[in-house]
């Protein structure tokens, strides 16, 4: 995204306190995260400059797509060395929390290695892409203040973070997976909290109130 | 424990809410937006909105409508009808839409289904097949099920499963607006064959119809229109049933 773009996007709420920055890499559904954070009275400012994305308080780091593809856009400018430099709280969403890893097999892709996880494919014996809701259990973090476990979900994913010692939520498909990580300010969500009903916003609020 | 999906099905024509009667006979059924939060609030699992519009006009509407969803709802939604370029995808998507399902054009260029799928992912591509049986035959049909093809609706699922679709919606044109079930032998044929989620689309009824094409159509997920619009069946009353049947549901 070219500097005129970014001025375009930009709201009002200057940087500074309580500024929350969308990385805009051009591999997301950034829209609905914009307008989950809205409903939640939140204005984020859609970003890929590294001096905005470091000034916020909070980042959130969406993606879908392929793994690779994605990489290469932020190998292209520059975030991929800059993510894992960032000392405030980051939310990894979907693709986000995968490439947040060390690796995907999705197009045999080295990430940024924030978690020591290798991402893998579901096998066959279950349907890919895993599409719809599915519970989270094992809760273990701030994240999921106020949410019950085996809370429904949405996810839509192929490819899955094995469980680690980083897991604060497990889910089931075929096998048991991680369906949210955490490692220092890294967090890292499979579902699709903006997605996921009144539980999902109630995630990002706990998000903007760590 | 992943779960069956409900998912309303709004076809739009001109910003508002039809359901077409075997797809002629058009009925109105109210603002599309209001209903979508209606059902986002009340059980559904995600939202279709189909744009039977589309082909003759009006891209533009489609875009804005799927900008206020996104901004009014919280549960996934896809939107189909008239999709035929990289360019109208990535309009849709970027104004916040999940899914794009595509039918007539992929049939017609089969490589749209490639390309969408690389540039996008497969989790957002969904191919909508519409078929009927021709001498005991699934024939695929374009143009809302009114002009049959040659293609094996089966052949044609494998076909789009390898081009790289996340999900196939398949409407049989026997069932659709007869209320008389879902067609679950072919449903559970291609829930069997191909190894992507399945949604099972024309004939709701009861809620037996859909106990049915659960467990005998193998489907992932039901879609449905007017016996949710007129209220016949309600999301939730539903799920409780599907429950009581031990079919996995989000209560």
């Amino acid at each position: 995204m070219n500097a005129e773009t970014n001025k375009k996007l930009k709201v009002s709420p200057p940087l500074g306190a309580g500024s929350l920055v969308i990385i805009n890499y051009g591999a997301g559904n950034i829209q609905s995260i914009k307008f989950a954070l809205k409903r939640l009275g939140v204005e984020a400012i859609l970003s890929n400059d590294e001096a905005e994305i470091r000034q916020a308080d909070k980042v959130i780091f969406p993606g879908v797509g392929e793994a690779s593809s994605a990489m290469q856009k932020l190998k292209t400018s520059g975030l991929d060395q800059v993510i894992p430099t960032l000392k405030q709280p980051v939310l990894g969403i979907c693709l986000g929390m995968q490439l947040l890893c060390n690796s995907s097999e999705e197009g045999n892709t080295k990430s940024l290695g924030i978690f020591d996880v290798e991402v893998k494919r579901f096998s066959n014996e279950v349907k890919v892409p895993q599409i719809g809701w599915n519970q989270i259990s094992n809760l273990k973090s701030g994240l999921f203040e106020g949410i019950s476990e085996n809370q429904f979900m949405y996810l839509v994913h192929s490819y899955y973070a094995p469980l680690c010692k980083e897991t604060i939520a497990t889910s089931e498909y075929g096998i048991q997976y991680s369906s949210a990580i955490q490692k220092d300010n890294f967090y890292g969500v499979q579902f699709h909290p903006e997605k996921s009903s009144t539980a999902g916003a109630q995630i990002l609020k706990n998000f903007l109130n760590l | 424990m992943l779960t069956k999906r409900i998912i309303p099905c709004l076809d739009i024509k001109n910003g508002r809410t039809v359901k077409g009667v075997n797809f002629l006979d058009l009925r109105d059924a109210g603002d599309p937006i209001e209903l979508a939060k209606f059902y986002s609030e009340n059980g559904a699992e995600e939202l279709v909105f189909l744009d039977i519009s589309a082909t003759e006009e009006r891209r533009k509407t489609l875009a804005e409508l799927v900008l206020k969803v996104a901004e009014t709802i919280d549960i996934p939604f896809t939107v189909g009808g008239g999709i035929s370029s990289v360019e109208d995808v990535e309009i849709l998507l970027n104004n916040g839409a999940d899914k794009v399902s595509v039918n007539s054009s992929a049939v017609k260029n089969p490589q749209l289904i490639n390309e969408l799928a690389s540039k996008f992912g497969s989790q957002c591509v969904v191919v909508a097949i519409d078929a009927k049986q021709i001498d005991g035959n699934w024939k695929v049909h374009l143009v809302g099920g009114k002009v049959p093809t040659d293609l094996d609706l089966f052949e044609w699922a494998k076909e789009v499963e390898l081009r790289g679709a996340g999900e196939i919606l398949f409407t049989s044109m026997d069932h659709d607006g007869t209320k008389n079930g879902f067609a679950n032998e072919a449903l559970a044929k291609l829930s069997t064959e191909l190894n992507i989620p399945i949604i099972a689309s024309g004939g709701a009824g009861t809620i037996q119809h859909f106990t049915d094409t659960f467990i005998e159509g193998k489907a992932d997920a039901a879609l449905a229109a007017s016996v949710f619009h007129f209220k016949e069946i309600t999301i939730n009353n539903l799920k409780k049933e599907l429950k009581t049947q031990e079919i996995p549901v989000r209560l």
